[in-house]
């Protein structure tokens, strides 16, 4: 069972509910942060970390000595990461979309492999024994769903899965959701809130996904969200309402699950929902 | 000219409604929105668009089956898994590169390009705005952040306004680093949560990394004070200019439901003379105010 924690708008509680579910359905439960570029879930399951990996991907460089200056390489790159002018060839890795056209096209066999470092993929152990493994982007990269593929390749289909993923809709949010069993959106009752939930719901109907909705902070702003909900029959599967107390638990570092035997057991609740929902196995 | 850009690394730390209660306070500036993924800027500037244009990205690998050998050799070269064994091309995991239609042998693969979005030149109640629709799940979403304050800055030359007012997207990714080359300055929006530290670190790691002079504010200070303070004292220890922090208040939330800035919601309330008092301190920081 994979289950994804998505939004469109940023902040409204994706990894709270992604850290609080894994540690609620106890240990084995894996836990992998794809908000590569800011993970946090590492900030409330506090994970020993047993093993760090860089993540390398293909950039070209290029043997000035087998070169012709063809220019066939930088003709069939799109990213306009090699270039071709008068006797010398650059290269711009951090446009480089590894496709290794330009390798595939040279006809000298000039374009030999180099590496540029994306991040890393940290792997541990967290609180309640979950199995956590994220991504963290180095800073200044442009590119994550490398990293966020490569964070994915820990999916355990056997298990329950549950996928920490980043705000938005565009192609990090796709790597993150894409092929999973189910999607956990979680939004807030704000005009904000509702409009990037629309885009967020738009995106995961694209990829046909069945997906339902956690309403945070969900006694403030107005009910246009539940009303978009009942229209489009996306179920609501849990409200979280707006408590200092629950804030205060966050901003410290803190999980409600680990201090409330009752938000333990409703976010078991949210889990068997989501079982029934997708009418699969429940792996627990 | 300049551009202020307001960040936050983490989402949700109150970018929008902070750059649209600068948008009520501040003369002669052109607004733009760079959060072009999840856009949200428009729902309280209630922009008239006068002009919209189709943003085109790249290429999608498109195999014609008429002229399909079905050898394989595009299977071989994708390295996106974007290619089926009956010759279909997942439009989404197609990267664009182009590889499979330069290099088929039979020249069976056609590369339409797409329009992958849409960008809009605009008037509001607080001046022209600049701001754009990325498709879902569409690519190139650093290319139309690099557009959208391309034109931003093409409207305050032609019309004599001095200042640009960015509304960036969250992460520290593509979209973020499409948003920060050549700023005059960035306003980071921290959270004083530890993810809001966490997060609000990277982005100032980011701005260092591309030499982006960096202010830091703290939004929501007192739902944890000592975090706040943290952070304060974080910034003056990293030689980070701290200039401001902002209470938690629902006037935000109320005044977005109305689709206004909290500025016009509560004109006298408590927390707009912090605002007031934060742009200012703002504008007369050393990168703002032209002393550096």
């Amino acid at each position: 069972m994979v289950i994804s924690v998505a939004s469109g708008k940023g902040g409204t509680g994706k990894t709270t509910v992604a850290t609080n579910l894994a540690v609620a359905l106890g240990p084995y439960v894996r836990l992998l942060d794809c908000d590569v570029e800011e993970p946090n879930a590492h900030l409330f399951l506090k994970p020993s970390i047993e093993s760090v990996e860089s993540l390398m991907t293909f950039v070209p460089a290029v043997s000035e000595e087998k070169c012709t200056y063809c220019r066939k390489c930088a003709e069939i790159c799109r990213f306009k990461a090699i270039a071709v002018l008068g006797k010398t060839v650059i290269t711009f890795p951090e446009l480089c979309h590894s496709c290794y056209g330009c390798q595939e096209v040279c006809p000298e066999g000039a374009v030999y492999e180099s590496s540029r470092k994306i991040g890393v993929v940290e792997k541990g152990r967290g609180l309640g024994d979950v199995e956590f493994v994220h991504g963290r982007l180095q800073v200044g990269e442009a590119m994550s769903p490398p990293l966020i593929k490569k964070v994915r390749s820990f999916e355990d289909h056997d298990g329950v899965t549950i996928i920490d993923a980043p705000p938005g809709t565009s192609c990090p949010v796709i790597a993150a959701v894409k092929g999973v069993d189910f999607v956990v959106m979680v939004t807030e009752p704000t005009p904000f809130g509702l409009h990037d939930l629309k885009l967020g719901v738009g995106a995961v109907r694209l990829l046909g996904l069945p997906c339902g909705l956690v309403i945070n902070r969900s006694d403030i702003g107005n009910k246009d969200v539940k009303k978009y909900a009942k229209d489009e029959g996306i179920p609501v599967l849990m409200e979280i309402p707006f408590d200092r107390r629950i804030a205060e638990t966050y901003s410290r570092g803190r999980l409600i699950v680990e201090e409330s035997r009752e938000w333990k057991e409703r976010f078991i609740e949210l889990y068997e929902r989501i079982i029934r929902l997708t009418g699969k196995e429940s792996h627990r | 000219m300049k551009e202020l850009v307001i960040l936050s690394g983490k989402g949700g730390t109150g970018k929008t409604s902070l750059t649209s209660a600068f948008a009520a306070i501040s003369a002669n500036k052109v607004l733009c929105d760079a959060d072009v993924d999840a856009a949200d800027l428009h729902l309280l500037m209630a922009p008239e668009i006068m002009r919209q244009t189709d943003f085109e990205g790249g290429g999608i690998a498109v195999i014609d089956k008429d002229r399909c050998s079905g050898c394989g050799r595009c299977i071989e070269l994708c390295r996106f898994d974007a290619i089926s064994e009956t010759f279909e091309v997942d439009p989404i995991s197609c990267e664009g590169c182009g590889v499979c239609v330069d290099l088929c042998p039979e020249t069976a693969i056609d590369f339409p390009i797409q329009v992958c979005g849409q960008w809009y030149i605009s008037n509001t109640r607080f001046g022209p705005m600049v701001h754009a629709r990325l498709g879902i799940a569409e690519e190139n979403s650093g290319k139309l952040v690099a557009l959208v304050r391309q034109e931003a800055r093409k409207i305050a030359e032609e019309q004599g306004l001095d200042m640009i007012l960015t509304d960036g997207p969250p992460g520290v990714g593509c979209p973020v680093i499409a948003s920060l080359g050549g700023a005059t300055a960035l306003l980071i929006v921290a959270e004083p949560t530890v993810s809001g530290i966490h997060d609000m670190n990277r982005a100032v790691d980011l701005a260092r990394h591309f030499n982006v002079p960096a202010m830091v504010c703290v939004n929501k200070y007192d739902l944890n004070p000592d975090q706040a303070a943290r952070i304060e004292t974080g910034c003056k220890q990293n030689d980070v200019m701290f200039v401001g922090k902002i209470p938690f208040d629902p006037l935000f939330t109320k005044a977005m439901v109305e689709g206004k800035t909290v500025l016009e919601y509560a004109p006298d309330a408590q927390v707009n003379k912090v605002i007031r008092q934060l742009w200012e301190t703002i504008q007369a920081s050393p990168p703002m105010s032209g002393d550096v």
